[in-house]
């Protein structure tokens, strides 16, 4: 393994250490939280957590599990930095993005701690890259406060059912209108755009429903703008959990299986633009 | 002044038209030489547009089934035309399938390349295509301009890594800085490197292996591990790495310290040249 000659004063310096065999397997689950510059890593030994936010109303949340890592490593309990993701990224698919076949990156990740670079091996056919990113001083992120308990309306849907809808989104309209409910229409996708309203009905049996837990109709309207980036989660991912609390807030979780069979999950939550409370009592 | 040729084999069509897409991709217009035995593309950019220079030199005899040419005076028996290789790509696009290709020489309204293209055709007529490309013919006085450009002592001499991992790497870099680090020594080994604010980036390529003439010529007092190093623009390497579509046999560079840095190409009958000056 060409990379471990690298580490010549081994791993006790470094307060996290990870390693993995594909880079594909964390670089494409990145690429599905890639909105803005700028992300925030939470390292813990469960795993990492990578999160992007927008405008102060819409969070993602990339969650790359400690399994999915070869050798995973946390000293501390946890490790907080902020980072360029545009460049991160660019380090991680520094070989490519769609590799010969046969052949894959592998990747090894240190990091000191507090005001050090954030240090990547990259390998790939005998030859190597290094790369030392600049860690920033760690921003607070947005706690949405989205508990399970205050759940009003969840579906699970096969991905495919939802990427056709969000790839052919009327981006005149400046919102996306979400209707679930437990009678008709049940899930209904609605834009206000230049050439007219649009409406898209999913039957509750559809083949394409996993689960619909509907305790009553809720109607929010969420900014286009917002929810766009999320098509490149909704692209990598076999399914998704949809799901509105008391308030209005959305969470869209996706689940992504990677080049290993191997589960991963990103989340994405969204306030809603107003208050439509049409909610019955 | 005059100048006929014919292609008439379909490999050597797909690789004459490889050949201009690589030199279209590079430069925008460049200067055709003729000679005899030989076609050239030249480029000799000015230091203004950044310096870089190519030197393309292919033998007739491997793509030309018929190939006369006359050139202005019996002692210099060449052609230097400036033509805009992007024209003759195109023309060429619609030559794939071609029972034979026709380049001359032509006088219509002004100076033109003519490439006339005899598509098969199903009926006893034939289907002929033909590309007026316009041409500017280069004056004798002008000639010396075009001259082989000659290849400073080189403090390194190394092959190239798979083209195709160089260009992904460099491809990512540009998307960070504008220039790059390029430094290899006598041992085989080459580095790409980028410093910004943001990242350090460094690509390490090892048992790259040297030419023969590497260790005779360059530097017999120099040691094998001392790396030599230019900074040079990174977009014109891209566009080198990215643009070039000969499948080189060999790739190889030689870099002359702080100075510039210059890539051949060569496959078979074909070798590409390109000349990129280090920044200061």
């Amino acid at each position: 393994m060409p990379l471990s000659t690298q580490d010549e004063d081994g791993n006790d310096q470094y307060i996290l250490v990870a390693s993995l065999d594909n880079v594909r397997n964390l670089s494409n689950i990145l690429k599905a939280i890639h909105f803005r510059d700028h992300a925030a890593c939470f390292a813990t030994t469960n795993g990492i957590k990578v999160t992007v936010e927008n405008a102060k109303c819409l969070q993602a949340n990339a969650f790359i599990q400690a399994g999915i890592f070869q050798e995973f490593i946390v000293q501390e309990e946890s490790v907080t930095f902020r980072i360029n993701l545009t460049v991160l990224l660019d380090c991680l698919t520094i070989f490519g993005s769609t590799p010969l076949p046969g052949t894959s990156t592998a990747l090894r990740m240190c990091y000191r701690g507090y005001g050090y670079p954030l240090t990547l091996f990259l390998e790939e056919g005998g030859v190597v890259t290094v790369c030392k990113i600049n860690t920033q001083e760690p921003e607070d992120t947005l706690d949405f406060d989205f508990c399970s308990t205050n759940v009003i309306n969840k579906i699970i849907l096969q991905s495919e059912g939802l990427r056709e809808a969000f790839a052919e989104l009327d981006m005149t309209s400046e919102v996306l209108q979400i209707t679930m409910s437990p009678e008709k229409p049940y899930f209904r996708l609605s834009t206000f755009g230049n050439s007219g309203s649009s409406h898209l009905d999913y039957p509750k049996d559809s083949d394409l429903m996993e689960a619909f837990h509907c305790n009553q109709t809720q109607t929010n309207r969420y900014k286009i703008s917002l929810l766009k980036p999320s098509t490149k989660a909704l692209a990598l991912s076999c399914k998704v959990s949809i799901r509105t609390d008391n308030r209005g807030f959305l969470s869209l979780q996706y689940m992504i299986k990677n080049e290993d069979g191997q589960i991963c999950f990103v989340e994405y939550y969204c306030c809603p633009d107003e208050d439509v409370s049409d909610s019955e009592p | 002044m005059r100048f006929r040729a014919k292609i008439v084999d379909l490999g050597c069509l797909n690789h004459f038209t490889r050949v201009s897409n690589t030199i279209s991709k590079l430069a925008k217009t460049c200067t055709l030489r003729l000679s005899p035995d030989k076609l050239y593309f030249i480029l000799s950019d000015k230091v203004a547009n950044g310096g870089v220079s190519m030197w393309c030199e292919l033998g007739q005899g491997n793509f030309f089934d018929e190939f006369q040419m006359e050139g202005v005076a019996a002692d210099h028996n060449e052609i230097y035309l400036e033509l805009t290789p992007e024209n003759l790509s195109r023309a060429l696009k619609t030559a794939q399938n071609a029972k034979t290709v026709k380049i001359k020489l032509t006088n219509k309204h002004c100076p033109c390349l003519t490439v006339a293209v005899e598509l098969p055709s199903l009926s006893s007529s034939s289907r002929i295509v033909t590309h007026d490309i316009p041409v500017g013919v280069i004056p004798r006085k002008l000639w010396t301009d075009f001259r082989e450009p000659t290849v400073p002592d080189f403090d390194v001499s190394i092959y190239l890594p798979v083209l195709k991992t160089m260009k992904s790497v460099v491809e990512r870099m540009k998307n960070i800085s504008n220039h790059v680090v390029i430094e290899a020594n006598l041992k085989g080994e080459m580095n790409l490197k980028i410093e910004t604010d943001l990242v350090c980036i460094t690509t390490h390529f090892k048992d790259l292996g040297n030419p023969p003439w590497a260790s005779e010529d360059a530097s017999q007092d120099r040691d094998s591990e001392n790396m030599a190093e230019a900074r040079i623009d990174i977009k014109k390497l891209l566009q080198f790495l990215a643009g070039q579509q000969v499948n080189p046999t060999k790739a190889l560079c030689n870099i002359v310290h702080n100075r510039i840095v210059h890539f051949i190409l060569l496959h078979e009958d074909v070798s590409l040249q390109y000349f990129i000056p280090a920044l200061s």
